[in-house]
């Protein structure tokens, strides 16, 4: 007799194996991303994007690794149309083979292999991720707040409200106590009237008011890699202000010899030439400061991006005074010194702000484009002077 | 799918099977699932439906489902080697496009079921991989997701690095051999029995361990690793064996697309197609055996072999009667008995000619720069290293040199060279992963443009060196 063939259609709806190691998967590129968030911040593509833009940002880690030939050094097989002489070009790097997998369905065979991952992410969640663990340092509260930040909490109980908020727990406790004010033990015959819902209230937490004084060097000296380290860190510093804190309000000076405020625009765009007097920025900052953003109902946090070659002692020393009187009244000041490659010892601005022993003040030195998510995390590290207090003792 | 059309495939299923029954195809009975194409990819990635959960499986899913959803490839089926064979199809494909793939797998069926290599596979798979995934639930649970897929991690690096031949292993050498060497065995009383003969000198033996340099990794691991738990070594083996099941799948991938494709396209033109059927069939043959450049098709590759050995021995050459004593006519029973008694290697090494390289355009190419260039079209290499590029699955040979290097169980591990140097990243990667199942110092000979090299591994706290090129030449 022959054997049989059969034919058959099931539902298979819920049926989410795939899916669910699809998303462990997902969860491990996040890991990976994470993990080298310090090579990834200051990528080009990053801060010239718009933020809404889905970024591809290389992982290698995500590969199982396995023993395997180096597919650069040997030769492989190839089929040709027909008419393929030796010298013919098939194909340019980056490309390869693809990973043979034990299935036994039809896979393109053109299609290049990786080595690396190419994980796509928008910026707004790589943003997510790079700000977990951020926060303005030395918050005070001061003065009437205009600052708010929003919080959702599910702390509320009423009688109507979407199924999909049923508190569980709640109703049933509500018909067991109706089925026992009538005589009745145990749950049964449930009403409408016994509906519990969580639900939401918005709660504005009042924060106080912060302004961020960003100062940067335009000068002729602030070669290519300075410029785009102070984008990079400025664009995830704005980023970070907007994200975390509604109402957070920023002002924009650029300066060479003379510093003037712009707007967002200018200041990320803007390449001039010129001698450098530091000075000039750290003053109108103090004017800007003392005029618009009381130091009674303002936390102040003036950051600064140079290349350090000021203009001469003195002033460096009139800088000195300036950050001096800046810190009397900011919560920080932030300093960062770009020098590609650490080519030279610290410069004869940072030597002067060696003297500053305050704890407000934060120098850090930007060598390399790595350096950038460190010196943010050194700048935006939640501090508070309790904490400072317990550091001092 | 309409039930009208669902009617119709039962039909076309029928019919197909009956053909290919007189024509001498001789599958398991065979259970066709219609399903939607997720369920497709996601068998498709898993190799097998109901295995394991690990990320890369997911990764596999993410990859296939892309490139379906951006219309690159699609998987038209999905056989499994079972008895009976369990085979999958797409539910929005044409039900032509099914009749064709029902021909397709019932070829694959009848090559699973008779094709020596397949003579010792789990017929009962999908059972075994449901069990293996059910205790590595089990495991997750006691010890943690963690814990389990970074085992997993780990374990999945070595994967390939097991015995293709089981059956030609050598049993372990003897541990009680009667002290007097003559066979007798050994009991607790010897020493009573003999008093007063002086017992002989025990044999030296060989403290190399193992004894022999052992290719299967996976085992070595699972039976001699120092310090992994019961349910560490019980996932090693559950990784060894179902590697083992799609071992005989890797070694004849030509063959059996070549002989799926061979039928189906025979079958298919016995049916009673209508024209427009008919173009619709051509379109997706070819579009399945479409050579590629980077690749050698082997849907395509094996096809033609296939036809090329019918031909030529339903018409010998004048040369070939005489001195084969080749009948003619007889192509049909060649070709069965090709696929009865070969591999892919043999089956190329055999039928492959000069004419057959020449007609499929078939070269070699390399990188250049960082342009892949032809660089051979000569037969007999292309065929060559074709050929090489199968030893081993295309996978470098690893052995088990020494377990218990420098006095310390250190692992020495050893890569049989054969012309080709290794990726010294990934190597570097696949060490520290070993080191985490053998818990001590692992090391691997290898070759590196001509030089000896040892790279090695000791641990985060160790000298955790990868010894560069010319540090330990010995």
């Amino acid at each position: 007799m022959l054997p049989t063939v059969s034919l058959s259609q099931n539902d298979w709806s819920l049926h989410r194996k795939g899916p669910i190691d699809q998303a462990r998967h997902n969860e491990r590129v996040k890991e990976a991303i994470k993990d080298s968030l310090g090579e990834i911040v200051s990528q080009e593509s990053i801060i010239t994007s718009d933020g809404k833009k889905i970024v591809k940002v290389p992982i290698r880690s995500l590969e199982l690794p396995r023993f395997r030939f180096d597919r650069g050094r040997k030769n492989h097989a190839g089929q040709g149309q027909g008419d393929s002489k030796v010298g013919d070009v098939i194909g340019q790097e980056p490309g390869g083979q693809q990973g043979q997998g034990p299935g036994k369905g039809r896979q393109a065979g053109d299609v290049p292999g990786i080595d690396y991952y190419e994980a796509e992410i928008t910026v707004d969640e790589l943003a997510a991720l790079l700000f977990e663990d951020l926060g303005l340092p030395f918050l005070r509260p001061k003065g009437h707040a205009i600052v708010e930040s929003e919080d959702v909490r599910f702390d509320e109980v009423r009688k109507t409200g979407p199924m999909s908020n049923l508190d569980k727990r709640r109703t049933i406790r509500e018909n067991l106590m109706r089925n026992a004010k009538a005589g009745r033990a145990g749950f049964g015959g449930l009403k409408n009237d016994d509906l519990r819902f969580k639900t939401w209230e918005r709660h504005v937490r009042e924060e106080s008011n912060a302004v961020v004084i960003a100062m940067r060097d335009v000068s002729g000296s602030m070669g290519e890699f300075e410029k785009y380290i102070t984008r990079s860190f400025y664009f995830w510093m704005v980023r970070f202000l907007r994200t975390r804190y509604t109402q957070v309000q920023i002002v924009f000076i650029t300066h060479h010899t003379e510093a003037k405020e712009v707007d967002e625009d200018t200041f990320f765009n803007l390449g001039e030439s010129g001698g450098t007097k530091v000075s000039s920025a750290y003053q109108l900052a103090l004017d800007i400061a003392n005029e618009r953003y009381p130091a009674s109902e303002w936390n102040t946090y003036p950051f600064h991006f140079s290349d350090g070659d000021n203009w001469g002692e003195v002033d460096n020393q009139r800088c000195l005074d300036l950050v001096k009187a800046l810190l009397d009244r900011s919560n920080a000041f932030g300093y960062g010194e770009i020098q590609e490659g650490g080519r030279r010892s610290p410069s004869t601005l940072m030597s002067a702000f060696g003297q500053i022993r305050d704890p407000h003040f934060i120098g850090v030195t930007i060598t390399r484009k790595e350096d950038v998510y460190p010196a943010l995390k050194q700048f935006f590290s939640t501090r508070d002077e309790a904490g400072l207090a317990a550091v001092a003792r | 799918m309409i039930a009208e059309e669902t009617r119709d495939l039962e039909q076309g299923i029928k019919a197909i099977w009956e053909i290919a029954g007189q024509m001498g195809l001789d599958p398991y009975p065979v259970h066709f699932e219609m399903v939607p194409a997720t369920i497709m990819y996601e068998f498709g990635a898993y190799g097998l439906p109901g295995r394991f959960s690990h990320w890369t499986h997911g990764r596999a899913y993410q990859q296939i489902k892309t490139m379906y959803d951006y219309g690159l490839s699609k998987i038209y089926e999905l056989v499994i080697n079972t008895n009976p064979a369990y085979a999958f199809l797409l539910e929005n494909n044409s039900v032509l496009q099914n009749k064709v793939v029902a021909a397709h797998v019932l070829a694959h069926v009848d090559f699973f079921k008779n094709n020596l290599y397949f003579e010792h596979t789990n017929r009962s798979m999908l059972e075994t991989v449901s069990i293996n995934a059910e205790r590595m639930r089990k495991y997750e649970f006691e010890h943690g997701r963690e814990a389990v897929e970074k085992l997993l991690d780990a374990i999945l690096s070595i994967q390939e690095h097991i015995d293709a031949n089981p059956r030609l292993r050598k049993p372990p050498p003897e541990q009680k051999k009667s002290r007097r060497g003559d066979g007798r065995p050994v009991s607790a009383f010897d020493d009573l029995l003999h008093l007063g003969e002086e017992a002989p000198l025990p044999v030296e033996e060989s403290r190399k361990f193992p004894a022999e340099p052992e290719k299967d990794l996976m085992l070595f691991l699972a039976d001699h690793s120092p310090d992994l738990e019961p349910w560490q070594r019980d996932v090693l083996h559950i990784v060894r064996a179902e590697q083992h099941y799609f071992l005989p799948q890797m070694q004849t991938k030509i063959m059996n697309e070549g002989w799926a494709s061979f039928w189906h396209a025979t079958i298919i033109r016995e049916l009673d197609l209508g024209e427009g059927e008919y173009i619709e069939f051509a379109r997706m043959h070819s579009g399945v055996l479409s050579p590629s450049k980077r690749n050698v098709n082997p849907y395509y590759v094996g096809m033609k072999i296939f036809e090329d050995i019918e031909r030529r021995w339903d018409n010998p050459t004048e040369e070939e009667r005489k001195q084969l004593g080749r009948q003619g006519g007889e192509g049909r029973a060649k070709i069965f008995e090709v696929r009865e008694v070969d591999n892919d290697a043999s089956f190329l090494r055999s039928y492959l000619t000069k004419e057959l390289v020449d007609e499929l355009d078939l070269y070699l190419y390399r990188l250049e720069g960082d342009k892949w260039v032809i660089v051979e079209k000569d037969w007999e290499v292309v065929r060559d290293t074709i050929l090489a590029s199968m030893t081993n699955f295309g996978q470098p040979y690893i052995v088990v040199e020494d377990g218990d290097y420098r006095r310390g169980r250190e692992l020495y591990l050893k890569h049989c060279h054969e012309g080709d140097d290794l990726d010294l990243d990934y190597a570097d990667k696949t060490l520290k992963y070993i080191h985490q199942l053998w818990a001590r110092p692992v090391h691997l000979e290898t070759i590196v443009e001509g030089k000896k090299t040892v790279l090695s591994y000791e641990g985060q706290h160790g000298r955790a060196s990868a010894t560069p090129a010319g540090a330990t030449y010995q």
